[in-house]
């Protein structure tokens, strides 16, 4: 069991390493000189020079890298001239748009992304169980039918097209909810649930069709094994059967992959973000590409390849934990 | 391989049942109304993209002219008429805002849409199939290499990369060349594991062992009895990376960072139609519907190849089944 932990974690450190050469990489391949980026479109020659001393640009690539690493490791300060500014432990260096330090940034999008998240969460595990379970009792019959069929629909739909529907539907023409605009948790609950309502059932259907199918194919499987055959030979009801024993079948996968989505959206659901707006970090990612923040770029992916591989090592440990035949090794 | 790769001739008669696996899967998939439909829906659609030019001029419009005098500039550009302006000039409307032709906008989108979608296909099957095989045929620092590179491509989060990627190249690179290069090269891991896999399992198999016991070189090998098993799987994952890749670059696209202006594309309609929910519904609708069918029906298509060619398909799931029960 450690020995999986501590395999499973050097793992993940190993892809973030990776990771974080390829975005920093990024800088390199970039068009235009990052020091003319940072200091903006009104500077001189020389504040340019003093920007590129300042980031230390000036230092061979790899010597960049590793004031780079060490920066998020342990903090680092940058000197130019007089004013030396420091930068907290994990450092990602500053916004070229906002004076601001790109962790702070992140940090202050990230519960907006994280309430989308949860309440998608709630939603799949709810609706696509739900109609997993479902279809897996009516098996054969037309509600099956009716169900596989919008579940392969629902699996192709870009999520945006669903949010514009919705979008287009509520708050357009019957104007049920005004247009969604995002009220942090912190100052007025019900409003935060009542804008962030339609965000939730778009990602959280868009997700569902996974789980429905999931749900559906575990089940099925399940059934077909011996155990089941005796509890039906001692006269269990079919209702029982699915919605009792199968569906334990179901519910590995179901964990192990919903703490990956999870995870990948914590990391920021960049389309769901930015079609209604939510200032989370897929926007945030958005905002930066458009006005070549790259440090807030870079910033965002490595927080998203972060939040994604610490999910899938989660993945794997709830596997193990929620399937008795899986063993950690 | 030829044979296994040839075009499915269907010649029922002229073949004893079970003749080789392409028509017998081509029996099987015709024998699927949902996939039958979407495959003509889509050999429609990739016909009229083909024929884009020429529709345009048969139609009289060109996609990117504007047209001042057909949308209601005191109104904020609304489309001058019913539906969005529909004319005889302009079959489906206008643009709102710039009265640019709809009709030949969505035609042209969607040559963006497929060749985007195909293209990173095969660049996505060409590269996981090479990398998958040397996995599994190279030695055994390399083949670990790769399985190791190929689990850290499939954990990292596709369009974020994407994205990032899009902020960094140059701008007068060629967009759609960008996105086919970017998907391609950021998804090929799926394809790559899943070739590791059966070549390790076909590996060992009796008719591989023959063939190099005759003397046969590893890439011989990999050539003439490897592929051929290979084959079936393969297809079955390319056709359901379809889907995926379009509904990839319509999304980046709908953010802004896909195919530029004014290059017409159906995502990036969407991301302006925001604006125009009440006053050109039919702006929103088209584009959204044209792209939720197409990706439809390459998810069904993608579908029913996968049944098709699976050989344990039909059985697999209808374990328990009331059909099975009553049987």
């Amino acid at each position: 069991m450690t020995r999986f932990v501590l395999g499973r974690l050097g793992g993940a450190l190993l892809v973030l390493l990776v990771l974080s050469l390829a975005v920093y990489a990024l800088f390199y391949v970039a068009p235009g000189d990052p020091a003319r980026l940072a200091c903006g479109e009104r500077c001189n020659p020389a504040q340019i020079a003093q920007v590129r001393e300042q980031l230390g640009l000036n230092d061979s690539v790899v010597v960049q890298y590793l004031h780079f690493l060490q920066g998020l490791l342990a903090g680092r300060d940058y000197s130019g001239g007089a004013a030396v500014l420091h930068c907290d432990a994990p450092c990602l260096g500053f916004s070229y748009q906002n004076d601001r330090q790109v962790t702070e940034l992140l940090l202050e999008r990230l519960p907006a992304t994280f309430s989308l998240a949860l309440g998608a969460l709630v939603i799949w595990l709810v609706v696509g169980v739900g109609t997993g379970l479902l279809s897996a009792l009516r098996r054969g019959g037309a509600t099956e039918r009716v169900l596989t069929v919008l579940t392969l629909a629902a699996t192709g739909t870009p999520v945006f097209i669903l949010g514009l529907l919705l979008l287009m539907a509520v708050c357009a023409y019957l104007q049920w909810l005004p247009f969604p605009t995002y009220v942090p948790f912190g100052e007025d609950a019900e409003q935060w649930a009542w804008n962030l309502l339609l965000p939730w059932i778009t990602l959280g259907v868009f997700e569902s069709a996974k789980y429905a199918r999931i749900t559906r194919s575990s089940t099925l499987e399940t059934l077909a094994e011996d155990h089941i055959r005796t509890f039906r030979a001692y006269g269990v009801g079919e209702r029982a059967l699915v919605t009792r024993h199968a569906v334990r079948g179901a519910v590995a996968p179901v964990i192990a992959l919903s703490a990956v989505d999870f995870g990948t959206m914590i990391g920021g659901a960049v389309l769901t973000e930015s079609l209604f707006g939510i200032p989370g970090l897929g926007k945030t990612l958005i905002d930066g590409v458009r006005v070549v923040d790259l440090p807030v770029v870079v910033g965002v992916v490595l927080a998203i390849g972060t939040a994604v591989v610490i999910a899938g090592a989660v993945a794997d440990l709830l596997y193990a934990v929620a399937d008795r035949r899986v063993t950690l090794s | 391989m030829t044979v296994l790769l040839e075009p499915a001739a269907p010649a029922p008669g002229a073949l004893a049942p079970g003749a080789g696996p392409a028509p017998r899967a081509w029996r099987r998939l015709r024998r699927r109304p949902a996939a039958l439909l979407a495959g003509g829906a889509l050999a429609l659609l990739v016909l009229l993209a083909l024929a884009a030019p020429l529709l345009a001029q048969l139609s009289g419009q060109d996609p990117n002219a504007y047209h001042d005098d057909l949308v209601d500039s005191a109104r904020g550009g609304v489309p001058l008429g019913s539906f969005g302006g529909i004319s005889g000039d302009h079959w489906l409307g206008v643009e709102p805002g710039t009265g640019r032709d709809l009709f030949t906008r969505l035609l042209y989108g969607a040559r963006v849409s497929l060749l985007v979608a195909l293209g990173a296909t095969v660049l996505q099957v060409l590269l996981g199939v090479v990398a998958g095989l040397t996995a599994a045929l190279g030695n055994r620092l390399l083949g670990r290499l790769i399985a190791r590179v190929t689990d850290v491509m499939i954990a990292l989060p596709l369009l974020v990369l994407a994205i990032a990627l899009t902020a960094v190249v140059p701008p007068d690179f060629p967009r759609p060349l960008l996105l086919v290069l970017a998907i391609g090269i950021l998804d090929w891991g799926g394809v790559a594991r899943m070739v590791r896999a059966q070549t390790l399992s076909l590996r060992g198999l009796d008719f591989v062992e023959a063939a190099r016991l005759s003397g046969n070189s590893t890439l011989r090998i990999a050539r003439r009895e490897l592929l051929p098993s290979l084959a079936a799987p393969v297809i079955t994952l390319a056709a359901l990376k379809v889907p995926t890749n379009m509904v990839i670059e319509a999304s980046l696209s709908f953010l802004g960072v896909g195919v530029k202006p004014p290059t017409p594309s159906w995502g990036q309609m969407l991301s302006g139609a925001q604006t125009w929910f009440r006053a050109d519904p039919a702006y929103v609708l088209l584009p959204a519907g044209l792209l939720f069918v197409t990706v439809l029906a390459f998810t069904v298509l993608g579908d029913g190849v996968r049944t098709a060619l699976d050989p344990r398909a039909g059985s697999r799931l209808r374990v328990g089944t009331r059909k099975e029960r009553t049987a």
